[in-house]
């Protein structure tokens, strides 16, 4: 089977209290598909992270979950402000969220060090001031 | 094959759709006219018998008057059915009423709880535990999370829930007591405010079987009670059980008592599902404890108690008021869970969600579903019977459900029509 399957999301970055549901939503689809639990975790984990970080930086963006017969990927496309210097950003800790989003426990600097975590490849395409791309993926 | 005791009366059901959309796993549909209950999907949590205005869904209980039988009926009331009655000074008053409609002994679940709570302190202590620790208190999350969270299933406490700790403590204390008595003369009693914790007592878990012999609906109960309560008469039976054993029957009344703060209660269904899926994605504080309720206000919200679940609490709490912290304790220096309070069991994991066996198959699927949705109205309307649009989609590629079903599709403009006549 060479098929694969796209979920899309739009994700809004104009409603924070929305962030997360996508996630949920990949969660719902990837059951139904009857993937792993381990394997739903590490992309529902990814996922959300990403989501996250798409509307606290970047005013929201695009999500797909690509489902193929050996992996999934998560491609998470912004116009965002773009990263400055990706080493620093994927370092533990490091986070230029401001207080108010931090104000509601996000922003403690684990966002994009647990999508590499969870996933087994990651790339991150990054123009200041054009927005970021990511690429993750979960190998079945 | 697992006993539900949530049930439809198919005579009163209309088919109006309204526990279709209430449903929180989407195990219900609408055939031919009349609601139909997906039995894998079904979590006895009882949300379709609340919102059902014609009665049609009921839980099945036994009747106290069909078990006759046993020489030594033991009543063991949960401490939600303390919070049914209005001006409650005592809880005296509940226990003697209990022994004069007809039972011989009345052993409360409550007192039962206050030894859960020494032994979920206990446990929160060991090493090595999964934690959160989700307490494995309410029937309908255990049984949620071992169908949609298996993830989760190593952070379920592997302790007893208080009714079976009851049925076991008066057992032993009705054999102790009544020498006379043979086990099968014992009947134990549970008097239940839910439907899930009858599913429970039925079917047992993993290879669990439950102590208790009868379950009957606290709504029964409650009726035959307030005849025979009375204020005056001074009652022969004494309550042993304190503030905490109380307070089991609300929201956060279990997470309280441990004694440590970081916890969280949350109760209702929705909130349930919230909640489990933040401690699977891990975006959650640090917790030690977590505390769920499938019911709205814990066991008080009940679907099988009479009163408010908010104005039971608050009545729970005038009767709490001048009990003792805690009757029940573990002896000093008890440093170990007993054997027999643990259990381990639970039902096995069924993806009940995936499409199909073959993962080709349920991509396939997958693919024909979205492409089917996109055709659809969109608005859940749930006049073909299935609770959403996508529902329906994932009905008509399942082959449960025809396309015809969809009335929207099928209703010609409503412009053409009046240009008819």
């Amino acid at each position: 089977m060479s098929e694969s399957l796209t979920f899309h999301f739009d994700v809004d970055g104009e409603d924070f209290t929305s962030a997360g549901q996508a996630s949920v939503q990949v969660k719902k689809n990837l059951r139904r598909l009857g993937i792993s639990p381990e394997i739903i975790r590490q992309v529902s984990i990814a996922m959300y992270e990403g989501e996250i970080n798409m509307v606290i930086h970047a005013g929201g963006g695009k999500a797909d979950v690509v489902v193929s017969e050996d992996k999934i990927e998560i491609i998470l496309v912004d116009k965002g402000p773009g990263i400055a210097d990706i080493d620093l950003a994927m370092q533990e800790g490091f986070s230029t969220a401001t207080d108010s989003v931090r104000s509601l426990g996000f922003g403690a600097g684990m966002g994009l060090p647990n999508m590499k975590r969870y996933t087994d490849e990651m790339t991150i395409d990054s123009v200041v001031g054009e927005g970021t791309t990511i690429k993750m993926v979960v190998n079945l | 094959m697992y006993k539900h005791s949530v049930e439809l009366d198919v005579s009163k059901c209309t088919g109006c759709t309204t526990c279709l959309r209430h449903c929180p796993t989407e195990a219900i549909r609408i055939r031919d006219g009349h609601a139909v209950i997906n039995e894998d999907r079904c979590i006895d949590c009882g949300e379709c018998i609340r919102v059902c205005p014609n009665n049609a869904k009921k839980a099945m209980c036994s009747k106290f008057e069909h078990y006759q039988d046993y020489k030594w009926k033991i009543a063991l009331p949960a401490p939600s059915l303390y919070g049914q009655f209005d001006n409650l000074e005592d809880v005296d008053t509940v226990l003697q009423g209990l022994l004069d409609i007809g039972f011989d002994d009345v052993f409360e679940v409550a007192k039962a709880a206050e030894y859960a709570t020494e032994y979920t302190r206990l446990y929160l202590k060991s090493e090595g535990i999964k934690k959160p620790v989700i307490s494995s208190a309410c029937p309908v999350v255990v049984r949620l999370i071992s169908l949609r969270y298996p993830y989760l299933r190593d952070n379920l406490m592997p302790i007893l829930p208080p009714i079976e700790i009851a049925a076991k403590m008066a057992r032993k204390k009705a054999l102790e007591e009544h020498p006379e008595f043979k086990e099968s003369d014992i009947g134990l009693f549970f008097i239940s405010p839910c439907p899930g914790k009858v599913s429970y007592i039925r079917n047992g878990f993993g290879d669990y079987k439950s102590e208790i012999d009868v379950v009957i609906s606290l709504k029964d109960v409650y009726f035959k009670l307030i005849g025979a309560m009375k204020k005056d008469n001074s009652p022969a039976i004494a309550s042993e059980t304190g503030m905490i054993g109380v307070g089991w029957a609300s929201s956060g009344g279990e997470s309280s008592a441990i004694l440590n703060d970081d916890y969280l209660a949350a109760d209702g269904i929705e909130n349930v599902n919230k909640v489990l899926d933040a401690i699977e994605n891990g975006n959650i504080p640090q917790l030690e404890f977590v505390e769920l309720n499938a019911c709205t206000g814990g066991c008080v919200g009940g679907v099988m108690t009479i009163e408010n679940p908010f104005i039971a609490r608050t009545r729970l709490h005038s009767v709490r008021r001048y009990l003792p912290v805690s009757v029940n304790r573990l002896p000093k220096g008890t440093h170990y869970i007993p054997e027999n309070v643990l259990s381990y069991e639970l039902p096995e994991y069924t993806p009940i969600a995936r499409l199909s066996k073959s993962f080709s198959e349920s991509m396939r699927m997958m693919a024909e579903i979205q492409e089917i949705k996109g055709t659809l109205p969109g608005i859940d309307c749930g006049a073909c019977g299935s609770p959403t649009c996508k529902a329906f989609a994932e009905d008509i590629v399942r082959g449960q459900a025809d396309i015809s079903l969809c009335r929207v599709m099928n209703c010609s403009p409503k412009g053409e029509e009046e240009n008819d006549s």
